[in-house]
């Protein structure tokens, strides 16, 4: 059986199981089509939930950006899982004990305002659309490599599965559905991290392989140092980036978790208060299996890279050779890769041998010179291509590449899901219900919703075509624009009484539109190519890039809410009432609107 | 809470923990909870409700500090640790590089853990003992 239909097998198998538990479990409701009823335990939603978290970013594209930047990129680990601290602690026992739908909702009742809720909408919409076009540009490679198609065939095909896939039921058939997502992608991701960590390392364990010795005794981090040193690239383990720009980032990806609303939603599905903390809690758990491994995925794959490159031990033994990577099996993962456009390589000096360094370094420029070479001839590596390939790369059997085939399209099609109800429910439930229409029939509210899903995929196909950046790095603006719009609001919400709704509204709207402003100054208006005027090599604040700039729109939102509520009315003690009751559980109740 | 707190006598190395509802009591909040279960008939409907806003003022004090704390801990291990200690650290080795990688890329994720499941388990505790919790 040929790796095609190996792949097709295992992708095969495990829709069918998720379209299997979607049927079984289909929604009723519009309240289960929304938030599953809330008859669900803290594990199950914690499982849940990090199927919905563990997108395309960290599946596919984070291990990849970590391999090739190495320490520095360690701020996709601590931003996108200490986010769960700041959720645990700040907002989901709250929202909660609020008890309703959405995340506007509770804006919109706390800051006593329409036009808040409406602000909150928008908010939302942004940030998920541009999560969205993150996705689908994972789902694009995913796609693409085991099609065996161009990346943008693959993307077109993707979009239609996720939509199909999204309107099938609500979040009752993707809760369940998303347990057994997540199962398949954290399979997907250990067992080829325990196979490369084994031949690597000698541990079952890849997070402690990580740390751990190479068969020649010199530890694998230190041995990775010298080997990526030797072409020209940054040491590893070292820090290179600007720092400022390196805590902002981190702070941004964190403060944006807590702020996204397809995350929040599902605190308001556990039974009780006290399993909104515990889940936060299973959720960080269950992402933890998958963010410790990441860091040791990324090392061990760039390892292997450079000994595929130089296979006969470093600049000294020579690149590897045209021809082998042509005729030898080790190198058919170059060949099936470059089909998607997403790598590439070319004998710029025609001596027969693919040379690998890194041809912007001044010295290795010298040495190269000296040795021939006209620049780094391995032209193309997409980033995103990394964790999928890797199997290939260091020569595991056909089974596991089918299940990392599997796992990548579990974990984009779980959060575009999620993502993409969110996006409904704020449309449907939000907008037209609560604002347009409040008389509309619960058929209705569907229909509303089902529409606003196909639209927001539209415009995420159309510009994931041209994405603005790698998976990680799009998704990354998406949790900017989160946590300089809905967290602040959120927060302030709960922890302070002076804040008014006519300081949560500038505040969302100052925070959002800097924001917005800088990242489209950056990376296109409306992200498309071209239209952009600055660079994140050369950003307009200093060493601040676009990616990180959601850490300082917070700041401004707070600002601005604090000194506009300071200036106007003060909160009336009915709204004062209400957020000292959403602060103590008791007389939370059980299952509202069930 | 009697047993609790002449246990912390007995034991000064649990002072630490048990100092929280002693401090609330400073406040002028009392022992609220004793007073209220001993007593329910004695008191009037005024002050009951009175003596209910006192103990959840009392209940967000204490969750307000528990939140400060774990957020120190949660900055320390990320931003501290991770990244502008980390020369700092250099110094101690792990693996092949040093401790403040190791934070960066797992540490920080461990101590988030801890910090969630010990603000999980404290505040379920503490919602028992203000009577706020959902029963």
């Amino acid at each position: 059986m040929d790796q095609f239909t190996i792949n097709l097998l295992f992708v095969g198998a495990s829709f069918a199981l998720y379209i299997g538990i979607a049927i079984w479990a289909r929604a009723g409701s519009t309240s289960e089509f929304y938030a599953a009823g809330r008859g669900v335990h803290p594990v199950t939603n914690g499982m849940a939930t990090a199927a919905d978290w563990m997108s395309a970013a960290s599946f596919i594209s984070m291990a990849g950006l970590i391999a090739f930047t190495g320490y520095d990129n360690s701020t996709f680990l601590m931003g996108w899982t200490g986010g769960y601290v700041l959720l645990a602690l700040l907002l989901a026992p709250y929202l909660r004990k609020f008890g309703k739908f959405t995340v506007s909702e509770f804006i919109g009742d706390r800051f006593y305002s329409q036009t808040a809720r409406i602000v909150a909408v928008i908010c939302l919409i942004v940030a998920s659309v541009t999560y969205v076009i993150g996705q689908m540009t994972g789902v694009g490679v995913a796609f693409g490599r085991f099609l065996e198609v161009s990346n943008t065939s693959g993307l077109l095909i993707g979009a239609c599965v996720v939509f199909a896939y999204a309107v099938f039921g609500g979040m009752k058939g993707v809760t369940y559905t998303q347990v057994a997502q997540y199962c398949v992608l954290i399979t997907a991701y250990t067992i080829p991290a325990i196979f490369i960590s084994l031949q690597l390392t000698g541990t079952p364990i890849p997070a402690l392989g990580l740390f751990g010795d190479t068969a020649g005794g010199e530890p694998l981090l230190s041995k990775l140092d010298a080997i990526v040193t030797e072409l020209g690239f940054n040491e590893y383990t070292a820090h290179h980036s600007n720092t400022l720009n390196m805590v902002l980032f981190t702070l941004s990806l964190m403060i944006g978790t807590a702020g996204l609303p397809h995350v929040i939603m599902r605190f308001f599905t556990v039974p009780k208060v006290s399993d909104a903390r515990w889940s936060a809690g299973w959720t960080l758990v269950f992402i933890a299996l998958l963010y410790l491994t990441a860091p040791a995925v990324g090392a061990m794959a760039r390892l292997n890279i450079t000994d595929m490159m130089w296979p006969n031990g470093g600049i000294e033994g020579g690149a590897v050779s045209v021809e082998d990577i042509d005729t030898d099996p080790r190198y058919d993962w170059m060949q099936t890769w470059q089909k998607t456009g997403l790598l590439d390589w070319e004998d710029k000096n025609g001596d027969g041998k693919i040379q690998y360094y890194n041809d912007a370094n001044a010295d290795m420029q010298a040495i190269a010179e000296e040795k021939g070479w006209v620049g780094n001839e391995l032209t193309k590596f997409n980033r995103d291509i990394l964790v999928l390939a890797n199997p290939e790369i260091a020569n595991l059997p056909g089974w596991v590449i089918g299940l990392v085939a599997a796992g990548g399209l579990a974990a984009a099609l779980s959060t575009a899901a999620g993502l993409l109800l969110a996006i409904s429910s704020a449309v449907s439930h939000d907008l037209v219900k609560g604002a347009i229409n409040p008389q509309i029939s619960e058929k209705g509210e569907l229909l509303a919703a089902r529409i606003a899903m196909a639209v927001a995929i539209v415009v995420a196909t159309y510009l994931g075509l041209n994405p603005p950046g790698f998976a990680a790095q799009t998704v990354a603006l998406a949790f900017g624009l989160a946590a300089a719009s809905i967290f602040p609001a959120l927060m302030m919400g709960i922890f302070s009484t002076r804040i008014n709704n006519t300081g949560a509204v500038a505040g969302m709207l100052a925070g959002l539109t800097v924001t917005l402003v800088y990242i489209f100054l950056h990376k296109g208006w409306l992200f498309i190519p071209d239209t952009n005027s600055f660079t994140d090599a050369d950003p307009l604040l200093g060493p601040i890039k676009s990616t990180s700039f959601g850490a300082i729109g917070a700041m401004i939102n707070f600002g601005v809410a604090y000194v506009v509520a300071g200036m106007t009315k003060e909160t009336p003690p009915e709204i004062v009432e209400l957020v000292e009751s959403v602060r103590i559980p008791r007389g939370a109740g059980a299952a509202q609107n069930k | 809470m009697a047993d609790r707190r002449s246990f912390a006598k007995r034991h000064p190395a649990f002072g630490a923990f048990e100092r929280r509802p002693n401090a609330l009591e400073e406040l002028g909040k009392g022992p609220l909870n004793d007073e209220a279960k001993e007593e329910p008939a004695m008191a009037d409907q005024s002050t009951n409700s009175a003596q209910a806003a006192e103990a959840d003022k009392g209940y967000w004090q204490a969750n307000l500090r528990l939140i400060y704390i774990s957020l120190v801990i949660w900055a320390l291990v990320s931003f501290g640790f991770g990244i502008l200690l980390r020369p700092l650290l250099s110094g101690i080795a792990v693996g092949g590089t040093d401790l403040g990688f190791w934070f960066a890329q797992q540490g920080s994720i461990l101590v988030f853990l801890v910090l969630i499941f010990n603000y999980a388990w404290r505040m379920n505790k503490l919602d028992a003992e203000y009577g706020v919790d959902e029963e």
